[in-house]
């Protein structure tokens, strides 16, 4: 059992959980607060659209995946401002346009053996070199977000009107927080799925804002509790031979909820 | 006496549907100007006009000699409703007061601008407060470290819009006394939007009544006449027959 759990294609999986916990429970933090997490979910979908166009066109999938979600996102964004329709509407239109796209692009591919099903969970523990590299550059990027965005998003996301009164470039920083959450999502979705991506936008988040007296510290608690359920949950699912990114989901669920009970007692 | 905020031929306007019709006003150094009207008559467009959070549809507002874009934001304090206030967000006291200074949420704040903060919110007797998170606070508790955030950057103008709203007449008129206290040991420009005549009446010292259109601007002591108050609170189509008494506080 010590060697399963010490072999390379899990330590790989641990290295792999640790820098998406990292981004995706970083990022959270604005999604939870800001009241994103419909758009993580639609947008998470919307890759998985990107990904299955890549296979299609026998490209690297994340060549076109990228464009692609961020389109998408661009498009929702577009038709919020024209529109009279609300932004969780225009998700909702969006995200599953997106996906069915996904289906039919992988069914039109001749000889595709792996099933659509494989991107909803993704496939934690078949990652290589290349893979890794891609989620480290992705954490190096969270971590440049960190220092040079945090504290402006921080305000905005506290009070908008408060960070536009004290020139702070606000519509910039909404894109630019935007475009990174499209970037998270769609590297992390060819790589642990869209189920997984969607949960580690909310759950991390949502559990450190219970336990949190401030922003910092609820960034801080989110990305720890984003990278230790992941590993943790590695080794129960290798343990008793479950699917990874169930296990995960399932394991921070179980937090939330009983960090929800234990508040809920303490009020 | 110097000339603080100009207004020139100012027109807002909302799809058709206009929220400042013309206004040409200028805001002279020290004052305070109590900002009334009814609801939907502009008071709360004019100042975020101000602010430069709403573009005007034509005119421009020249802050300092500066239109509104190029204005350093260190020069203009604002308190806002306190309703906007999102309780679900983790944050003390001490943070949102620092913000007046850092102007964004920073993480890690210097030991000058902590005692900065600190120091304003003991001048605002608030500060028993400071390690408390806000959505453990009062109305009238918020209201103080609104005013504490905007206060502590030492602004040359000071917006407020309804700070009295929601909270009861000992706050509002501890927060008032606050107000009056700081302008007089301070050279600052006060614009406040109310809906309270009598607070208004005996804390300004100008008064601005409008119903999307200018109905009055000057001293507060040819303010409420008969025909102002009528013009103000009147529709288009017909006139309300209104009086306003003002009793003694």
């Amino acid at each position: 059992m010590i060697e399963l759990l010490t072999s390379n294609f899990i330590l790989y999986a641990y290295l792999a959980i640790i820098l998406v916990g990292f981004s995706a429970s970083y990022f959270g933090v604005f999604v939870v607060q800001r009241k994103l997490s419909f758009l993580g979910n639609g947008l998470a979908h919307a890759a998985f659209g990107g990904v299955a166009l890549g296979i299609l066109l026998d490209t690297q999938p994340i060549y076109v995946a990228i464009p692609f979600t961020i389109l998408i996102s661009l498009l929702i964004t577009y038709f919020k401002e024209k529109s009279i329709l609300s932004n969780d509407t225009l998700i909702g239109v969006f995200f599953s346009f997106a996906f069915a796209l996904g289906i039919i692009f992988l069914s039109l591919k001749e000889n595709y053996t792996t099933d659509a099903f494989s991107y909803l969970f993704g496939s934690i523990l078949s990652i290589n070199n290349t893979d890794i590299i891609i989620l480290a550059l992705m954490a190096g990027f969270s971590l440049f977000t960190f220092f040079k965005f945090w504290a402006r998003w921080a305000y905005s996301t506290f009070d908008n009107e408060l960070a536009v009164a004290d020139r702070l470039p606000v519509r910039f920083d909404n894109y630019v927080l935007s475009l990174s959450l499209s970037l998270i999502i769609v590297i992390s979705v060819k790589i642990i799925g869209i189920v997984l991506i969607s949960s580690y936008l909310v759950l991390p988040a949502a559990i450190a804002r219970l336990y949190s007296r401030t922003f910092f510290e609820m960034t801080i608690l989110s990305i720890i509790i984003g990278m230790v359920s992941g590993l943790i949950s590695i080794v129960l699912s290798v343990l008793i031979d479950l699917p990874t990114s169930a296990v995960i989901i399932v394991f921070q669920s179980l937090i939330f909820m009983t960090s929800l009970f234990i508040k809920k007692s303490q009020m | 006496m110097k000339n603080v905020i100009e207004i020139e031929k100012l027109i807002v306007k909302y799809g058709n549907n206009i929220a400042i019709d013309d206004f040409t006003i200028t805001v002279e150094e020290g004052i305070y100007l109590a900002i009334l009207g009814p609801n939907g008559s502009g008071k709360s467009t004019l100042l975020k006009t101000i602010l430069g959070l709403i573009q005007p549809t034509s005119g421009f507002i020249k802050i300092f000699g500066n239109s509104v874009d190029k204005v350093n934001p260190n020069l203009i304090g604002y308190v806002p409703q306190i309703k906007t206030l999102d309780k679900t967000f983790p944050a003390l006291t001490i943070e949102l007061v620092l913000s007046g200074l850092s102007k964004n949420w920073a993480f890690r704040s210097s030991k000058k601008d902590k005692m900065k903060a600190l120091k304003i919110l003991e001048q605002l007797d608030s500060i028993d407060i400071a390690h408390l998170h806000l959505s453990e606070l009062s109305g009238g508790q918020l209201q103080k470290v609104y005013l504490a955030r905007s206060l502590v950057r030492s602004p040359k103008i000071l917006l407020l819009d309804e700070p009295a709203t929601g909270v009861d007449f000992v706050c509002e008129t501890n927060f008032n006394s606050i107000l009056n206290d700081y302008a007089e040991q301070n050279t600052i420009t006060i614009l406040m939007v109310t809906h309270d005549w009598t607070s208004a009446y005996h804390h300004s010292t100008h008064i601005l009544l409008m119903n999307n259109n200018l109905i009055y601007f000057g001293t507060k002591d040819n303010a409420f006449t008969d025909d102002n108050i009528k013009n103000t609170f009147s529709h288009l189509a017909h006139k309300h027959n209104v009086t306003f008494t003002l009793k003694e506080q």
